[in-house]
């Protein structure tokens, strides 16, 4: 690597990926600019404009956002503890159990990768409606909760897990399930970690599911309030548009900012395996 | 056969695997049935119970214009924004895989979009497309362009969207290109420098065939997310002007919750999970040759 030498070209290319960079960080620092000076330079630049926060007091005013993130919060916290806890019994039975059936019932898993919850909306609608829980922060999580690739992934990482050390707990005396939560568990920490830090990435961020089974405040997640707050028909002005967004954003964009590098390798290993 | 241990596995397998598959085939396997079947039936209301049509659903659907205008949206929008935000992905991946003058900023740069909702982001774009005040509009105004309604107009608008598109997937590829570049074997580059390989030589006769596999698991994923995501035009122009926009998993919500033709909309998704289902076929065949290559 040492000997790429910083020929003419090689400072194009140096140029290149700095102006890439800024094109692609503009959006973001635009959404700054409008959100923390007046409305009357939202689309005005001018480097003297005075700064305010009127428009985030504006913003968390005009919309019910502390309630839109405590219903993210608990979805997202919800969604994740199910999905680490089904999807490890599910990937403990795949990884270390011979039974009827198993390879067809992986099959069937899998199909999940293809088949996401998002288009099965009018089907999972109608299940929910039958359940009676259309409306509730439990219908938008369910359909994610017995999650293929978490499966998948917890799989992988079971099956590299020595045999030896399965039999050496078994001889100390340790219960079938004993042995998946003192051996494989703790040596499964980074999948956990990088499966957690996608899970909640993902739904943080979803928007079409829980827009379709949520009518009311009490359950609406950001995503969804934000959308309602942003429409062009509600009238509302870009620098609160953008002070509002940048709210929605702010904790995922913070804890990345914070923990880029756990992020950006969870998504390698989420991805790759 | 038989045994204790045969027995043991049968019993503690089905039971460790049953919370998680009864989910999977309530939520998924057999709803993906029933819209099957759905769509072989006449909607139902109040007064007229729904009732077997056959294959009339289908019928419509090939007369329905949107269905087919639809489809060829999302086919250009699978081809506007595939190629080029892969295209990005790699070019981004052998930037920052280099010894790069702050080098961290830049990686972060490129995937903070990953991390945004695409509502977030589309709230953001619909300020660079709009008209007059619009960032694209001051800037072309500098060259003496007129102003011009980017997403109301039926020409513009699907560019718009995967112009958006390119700049929200690119960072996310470029995280699979990084881990395979730096898995790749460092003698290689030595025996290339040695050779007196040239750069672009060196990239498009070893570094890029090497890539193959990512290329594969990249395209596939791209392909499925040009299918699914559709939350920016929830934003941006609710599929119009006159449909020009809207792509078949938008239109299906539209089709089953603001018309409310349940029994359409589950035929428009069995094109979709048919769609899917050929990816699928496709995942496997590409998987095996990754398989082959290591």
């Amino acid at each position: 690597m040492s000997a790429v030498r910083n020929t003419p070209g090689r400072w194009l290319e140096i140029i290149g990926a700095w102006m890439v960079a800024v094109l692609w960080l503009l959006p973001l620092v635009y959404a700054f600019w409008a959100a923390f000076h007046p409305p009357e330079y939202a689309t005005r630049f001018d480097l003297l404009a005075p700064l305010t926060l009127e428009n985030f007091a504006t913003a968390w005013s005009q919309a019910p956002f502390g309630r839109y993130f405590v219903n993210t919060f608990l979805l997202v916290t919800m969604i994740l503890i199910a999905q680490l806890f089904l999807c490890t019994l599910a990937a403990y039975a795949f990884a270390r159990y011979d039974f009827w059936g198993k390879n067809l019932a992986f099959a069937l898993v899998l199909l999940q990768l293809m088949i996401m919850p998002e288009v099965l909306i009018v089907e999972n609608y109608r299940t929910m409606s039958n359940l009676g829980l259309v409306d509730s922060i439990l219908a938008i999580g369910l359909p994610y909760m017995a999650s293929a690739f978490g499966i998948f992934l917890l799989r992988q990482t079971f099956k590299t897990i020595p045999k030896e050390l399965e039999d050496a707990a078994r001889i100390e005396g340790c219960s079938e399930i004993s042995i998946l939560w003192r051996v494989f568990v703790p040596l499964a920490k980074p999948t956990y970690i990088a499966f957690g830090l996608v899970s909640i990435s993902h739904h943080w961020n979803n928007f079409l599911w829980p827009l379709i089974i949520t009518n009311s405040v009490s359950t609406r997640p950001l995503t969804v309030g934000l959308a309602i707050f942003g429409a062009p028909e509600s009238g509302v002005d870009w620098s609160i548009i953008t002070a509002g967004t940048l709210l929605a954003v702010a904790p995922l964009l913070v804890a990345f900012l914070l923990f880029q590098r756990q992020f950006v390798q969870s998504f390698m290993h989420a991805g790759i395996k | 056969m038989g045994g204790p241990r045969f027995i043991k596995n049968q019993v503690y397998g089905w039971l460790l695997l049953m919370p998680a598959a009864t989910l999977l085939v309530a939520f998924t396997h057999y709803p993906a049935v029933a819209t099957l079947l759905q769509s072989f039936f006449s909607s139902g209301t109040a007064r007229r119970p729904s009732k077997f049509v056959g294959l009339d659903n289908y019928a419509y659907m090939l007369e329905d214009p949107v269905f087919w205008k639809v489809l060829t949206n999302n086919l250009w929008y699978a081809v506007g924004t595939i190629p080029t935000s892969v295209a990005i992905a790699i070019l981004m991946a052998l930037w920052v895989n280099e010894r790069l003058p702050l080098r961290g900023v830049v990686r972060m740069a490129y995937f903070t979009p990953t991390v945004l909702p695409m509502i977030a982001v589309a709230n953001i774009w619909l300020f660079f497309y709009s008209p007059d005040i619009g960032l694209l509009d001051q800037v072309t105004r500098v060259f003496g362009f007129h102003s011009q309604n980017w997403l109301g107009d039926p020409d513009t608008v699907l560019a718009c969207i995967i112009v958006m598109t390119v700049w929200k997937e690119a960072g996310f590829f470029m995280i699979f290109y990084l881990a395979a570049l730096q898995s790749l074997p460092h003698e290689l580059e030595e025996a290339g420098r040695l050779e007196g390989a040239s750069r672009w030589y060196f990239f498009w006769r070893v570094t890029f065939p090497l890539l193959m596999p990512t290329t594969l698991f990249v395209l596939i994923n791209a392909v499925i997310n040009s299918f699914k995501l559709v939350d920016h035009l929830f934003i941006l122009t609710k599929g119009g002007p006159d449909n020009a926009s809207s792509l078949l998993l938008y239109y299906i919500y539209e089709v089953a919750f603001s018309f409310f033709d349940q029994s359409y909309a589950s035929t428009l998704t069995v094109v979709l999970l048919l769609l899917l289902a050929l990816i699928a076929v496709g995942k496997f065949t590409a998987l095996d040759k990754r398989i082959h290559y290591r």
